[in-house]
């Protein structure tokens, strides 16, 4: 920088082409070098955070508290290998007793377990969007909406589903399964250990 | 001989606001990039419709697909802290540097007693490091339980120090609670997911933050408003 004035004053007068042509820079390398680090930053910044999804899981009953009384509209996922599930309704009954338990296939897609939900859940879904239809009407407040919508979720009318797994099972497919729950607005699901006699049931479907 | 290029046919751009503009973007990325560090398994997460941002403050667990198990704590105070405790605890003594060096890294998957070396390790030797068996977690050695405690313990007092701190300051915290997040490949063994999980509820900790790339959709309200 120095050398530049020392020289433009050096040989004042007479060179004026010269002193006007130092001021104009050929800045081409730095929009080359700031192009080239603009590039490195948008490319190695991490854009979006993960997202995640939150999930509770039950705490383990006390040995010493008397068992809970069943669930009556109860509805079990048993997932197993090959992305397969199974399902049943209600209690489990063994071979034995009268209407023993028979397991029902459903796979991943769209036709099966997708509507297989929102058919069980409709009333729920209906009644949800009815108050996201008033809530968009401005009838209730959004505080409201979310406490009806808590309320509804938590009725007790309104399967509970149990996602259970063998050792076969992987993390996508519960991970689907609770997103398609999700999907569906379905308000109770808990995931919980297999019992041995729904692992012989599904043993004896899958033939393994 | 100035004019002489832009009468003949080779404009002159004017390029100071370009510049200024990539400058302006560059500082910007700067500023904003948050360094993803390098992880020591590729875990493939899941896709969901989940759109729960991951909190800053956590403490991660990462399975990958064979069932190793990784451990990472966000806050580097709390890292250094548990490592301490962890010292302790199984006996392993570790240099101040070394501890300094560890709040640097990125989530880990290998005992203890192996720790002290592993941090020595330079960047290209730590590769060869591999394959990290994953932090034991069986019930005769269960070092991933300890790790959560003493990290979970650790990031909440990190997080009510800041807080008493910026609340002295008359200043609202930005920090959040620490929240524990679980990070597994879609193809690990649910049965291996849920010993780790295990571990958590054995500790009384039962909310979980299930880490899912992005998907496409929504629930079934968005779906009907299309």
């Amino acid at each position: 920088m120095s050398e530049i004035a020392d020289s433009g004053g050096g040989e004042k007068g007479g060179k004026k082409r010269a002193k006007k042509q130092s001021t104009r820079i050929d800045m081409t390398p730095m929009v080359d070098l700031a192009f080239l680090l603009l590039t490195f930053f948008v490319l190695t910044s991490t854009f979006s955070k993960p997202k995640s999804m939150e999930l509770t899981f039950p705490v383990p009953p006390n040995p010493l508290d008397p068992p809970p009384p069943a669930i009556k509209n109860g509805i079990t996922f048993l997932l197993t290998k090959d992305d397969k599930i199974f399902y049943y309704e209600g209690e489990y009954k063994a071979k034995d007793q009268p209407e023993a338990t028979v397991v029902k296939e459903l796979n991943y897609s769209q036709e099966s377990l997708h509507k297989y939900l929102a058919d069980k859940n409709k009333r729920l879904q209906d009644e949800i969007k009815n108050l996201e239809a008033k809530l968009q009407a401005k009838q209730i407040p959004d505080t409201t909406y979310k406490r009806l919508v808590r309320n509804a979720k938590a009725d007790k009318s309104s399967p509970t589903f149990l996602i259970k797994t063998d050792d076969q099972a992987t993390y996508k497919n519960v991970i689907d399964l609770i997103d398609e729950l999700n999907i569906n607005l379905v308000g109770k699901y808990v995931v919980v250990d297999i019992l041995k006699s729904e692992l012989d049931l599904v043993h004896e479907k899958t033939g393994g | 001989m100035s004019r002489k290029p832009s009468k003949g046919g080779a404009p002159a751009l004017d390029m100071t606001p370009m510049v200024d503009l990539a400058f302006l973007l560059v500082t910007f990325f700067m500023l904003t990039a948050a360094f993803r560090m390098a992880e020591p398994v590729v875990v493939d997460p899941p896709s969901s419709i989940g759109q729960v941002m991951l909190p800053d403050n956590h403490i991660m667990i990462s399975i990958d697909d064979k069932g190793r198990v990784f451990f990472g704590i966000s806050n580097s105070t709390a890292k250094m802290a548990a490592l301490v405790k962890m010292s302790e605890k199984y006996k392993v003594p570790f240099t101040e540097k070394q501890i300094k060096k560890f709040s640097g890294l990125a989530s880990f998957g290998i005992d203890i007693k192996d720790l002290p070396r592993y941090i020595d390790a330079t960047e290209s030797e730590r590769n060869k490091f591999q394959p990290q068996k994953g932090v034991p977690l069986d019930s005769l050695n269960n070092q991933l339980k300890d790790w959560i405690s003493n990290g979970g313990s650790e990031a909440v007092r990190a997080y009510m120090e800041a807080k008493q701190k910026a609340e002295a300051a008359g200043q609202e915290l930005k920090a959040e609670k620490p929240r524990y997040a679980i990070k597994c490949d879609a193809k690990t063994k649910y049965m291996l997911v849920k010993d780790a999980i295990k571990t958590f509820t054995d500790l009384k900790i039962f909310q979980f933050n299930l880490i899912t790339s992005l998907e496409g959709g929504g629930t079934v309200l968005e779906a009907s408003k299309k």
